[in-house]
């Protein structure tokens, strides 16, 4: 069972993870980010690989993933850094990036080397169902590597149950049909998606993701989720703090505290 | 046709659409209806009526006669340049705002390198009486500023692209963020043979009208419907996909291509995306692209607005990798040379786009009598004054 599935069997409330750009703010700072996080209490990590590209992110993940760049950030060298992952940090980690940059460091190689690291799964935003499944799939599975599918609120219910069928540790539900780093408006209407969703009873545990930035839109989420992800405000955290890494155990506090409140 | 796409979305291998799962319903909404609403009668009926009464089609093809003394070939223009708005880019806005209208999208979203694009958007918003939102490279806005005034003349809103190398293809990243944040009532308006299945099928569909005519001409001028050669510049690769689609199965017809080589192909700014390029994913296909080894997009420099783009369609990767086009590229100097060429030869002023597949006519090697139509894809009048820096009149 891989770390995913196991977290997901002991805790199903209330879960926290936090996305940030590998090599931001500093090009060395992966690692030490991760440990810190887990320390402070999150519970899963994704750590984004650059890309030039990134489509689906906000200016706030635009900016870091250029930094990034620039920094000289790319997946070698990230699974370089990824080494030493495993010695400190033993929550589950995915990675997330665009497809391109998986493209040209080869799908399988990419799959071996991550897995090799002890990276848990992995969520590539512009790698769709049918490509996945029709040219990709084999490699994933040969690898045990998990590969996480987005839903949004207008995706159909037969195409949610494809893919609560070909997923094999959690679905990520978008709060909204929008970029990354928009702040969430938990509507009438949201809600009723998530309601909606639950209902459903999928076989995965599902978290939510886009749109999370403080403490009341985490409780909310976990409401109708087992986790949810918390991406563009911790990455501005990032962006604005000088001594970053003491900051995070505020971070973490201040989003968890509330739902024990609530 | 041997050469078109199969069911799935891919020209060999490639296209497919490579997209987020937030533009899942608005591409699969396409890919569903298109076909049936561009086909049906009543959408070909008021295609046709437009094509002719409003951006005056057919376009003539015309017999370059003292080019052709020059070259020693007997060269044809396919005079896109005399279209509504200047370009071969309002074929494909015509049709695409018919469908946005039959699909009930109240808003239309468009990225333009040159601005023709989005000349051509914001005049058929216009006509229909949508609301318009162009995006365009910071870069661009200053280099074609009469095609941003136009926009802004017709109704439409122009947003600055600032992100990466402030050209096309991050007027075409920001675009595709407007359509993830508003998917229901939203069209995206793409300008090339690019982007995710469909888009590069139904553009290249829209600009077929291209060589459906050009080969109905050349019947009517020379007894022959299918000339030696099809010529045409590439930016992303509408105009020449659009003169190519009806000779892509007469294999006696040669297809060249002509990339933006920039300062030199092998200089660090260049356009030339099969020379430069490998196999991935750009803007939702499958495609060849610049890029670093680690998968960056680089950023691609050409002195034409239209040209300066990292990729090509799906649809010229396979007929690169396949060898059934021929792909070329010149530089700026020789765009820039051409351009004025032509204009003293013929009284026409090409775009700049337009004038790199006009000077690859000085690198063939002509046979006896042989025949070329060249898509003269758009008029200069954008580029006066880039055209007035370069030779300092
Ligand atoms: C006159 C003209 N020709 C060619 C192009 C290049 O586009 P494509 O390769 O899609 O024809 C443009 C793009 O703006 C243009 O304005």
């Amino acid at each position: 069972m891989n770390r995913l599935n196991q977290l997901f069997s002991t805790k199903r409330e209330n879960l926290l993870s936090i996305y940030y750009t590998a090599g931001f703010p500093e090009l060395d700072s992966t690692v030490a980010i991760a440990a810190a996080l887990e320390k402070a209490g999150a519970d899963f990590l994704e750590i984004g690989f650059p890309y030039s590209d990134p489509l689906a992110d906000g200016p706030t993940i635009q900016h870091s993933s250029q930094t990034a760049l620039e920094n000289g950030m790319n997946l070698n060298l990230l699974f370089e850094q990824l080494k030493s992952l495993r010695a400190q940090v033993s929550i589950p980690v995915l990675l997330m990036g665009y497809f391109n940059p998986v493209v040209q460091y080869g799908i399988e190689n990419f799959c071996k080397k991550a897995v090799e690291v002890g990276i848990d799964g992995v969520i590539i935003p512009d790698l769709p169902m049918y490509e996945y499944e029709s040219l990709y799939k084999q490699y994933f599975l040969e690898h045990n590597l998990s590969n996480i599918f987005l839903v949004t609120p207008i995706t159909s219910e037969e195409r949610i149950r494809k893919i609560d069928d070909l997923s094999q540790s959690f679905i990520y539900l978008l709060s909204s049909s929008s970029i990354t780093g928009k702040n969430l408006e938990v509507s009438d209407t949201v809600e009723l998606y998530f309601e909606r969703i639950k209902k459903m009873e999928l076989k995965n545990p599902t978290v939510i993701g886009f749109g999370i930035s403080g403490n009341a839109a985490f409780a909310k989420a976990c409401k109708y989720a087992n986790a949810a992800i918390v991406g563009s405000a911790f990455v501005k955290m990032l962006t604005i703090e000088k001594d970053y890494i003491d900051k995070i155990p505020a971070f973490i506090k201040q989003l968890k505290n509330q739902t024990i409140a609530a | 046709m041997k050469y078109g796409v199969d069911e799935q979305g891919y020209y060999g291998d490639f296209g497919g659409a490579y997209i987020p799962e937030m533009l899942y319903p608005n591409i699969e909404e396409l890919r569903q209806q298109y076909l049936e609403i561009t086909t049906d009668a009543s959408f070909t009926d008021e295609f046709n009526q437009l094509m002719r009464d409003y951006v005056g089609r057919p376009s003539p093809l015309y017999f370059a006669k003292r080019t052709s003394e020059l070259y020693g070939a007997n060269i044809y223009f396919k005079r896109e340049d005399l279209n509504h708005t200047g370009s071969h880019k309002i074929n494909n806005a015509i049709g695409q705002i018919l469908l946005a209208q039959r699909l009930g999208k109240k808003r239309v979203i468009a990225e333009t390198g040159a601005g023709q694009h989005g000349v051509a958007t914001a005049t058929v918003c216009a006509l229909k009486n949508i609301e318009c939102v162009v995006y365009m490279g910071e870069v661009d806005i200053e280099r074609q500023a009469p095609n941003v005034a136009r926009m802004k003349m017709l109704g439409a809103t122009v947003i600055p692209a600032t992100s990466g190398s402030k050209t096309l293809k991050d007027a075409t990243n920001e675009a595709m963020r407007d359509w993830i944040n508003n998917p229901e009532d939203t069209h995206y308006i793409i300008g090339s043979v690019v982007g995710p299945y469909p888009y590069p099928e139904m553009v290249a569909r829209f600009q077929s009208i291209i060589s459906a005519e050009t080969r109905k001409q050349l019947f009517e001028q020379t007894g022959n419907e299918l000339p030696d050669y099809a010529l045409a510049c590439v930016g992303g690769g509408s105009n020449a996909m659009g003169m190519f689609y009806h000779f892509l199965d007469e294999e006696s017809v040669k297809l060249v291509a002509v990339e933006a080589a920039g300062k030199g192909i092998d200089s660090g700014e260049s356009a030339a995306t099969t020379f430069l390029g490998r196999e991935g994913v750009l803007h939702g296909s499958r495609t060849i692209l610049m890029q670093t080894n680690d998968g960056q997009v680089v950023e691609p420099y050409s002195i034409s607005a239209g040209l300066d783009y990292p990729g090509i369609g799906p649809q010229h990767a396979h007929l690169y990798k396949i060898k059934r086009a021929e792909y070329v590229s010149i530089t700026d100097d020789e765009a820039m040379e051409a351009g004025l060429e032509c204009s003293r030869l013929e009284g026409i002023i090409p775009a700049i786009e337009t004038a790199h597949a006009l000077a690859h006519l000085k690198k063939m090697n002509f046979k006896g009598n042989e025949t070329v139509v060249i898509c003269l894809s758009g008029r200069g009048d954008k580029d006066l004054t880039t055209y007035i820096n370069h030779f300092g009149f």
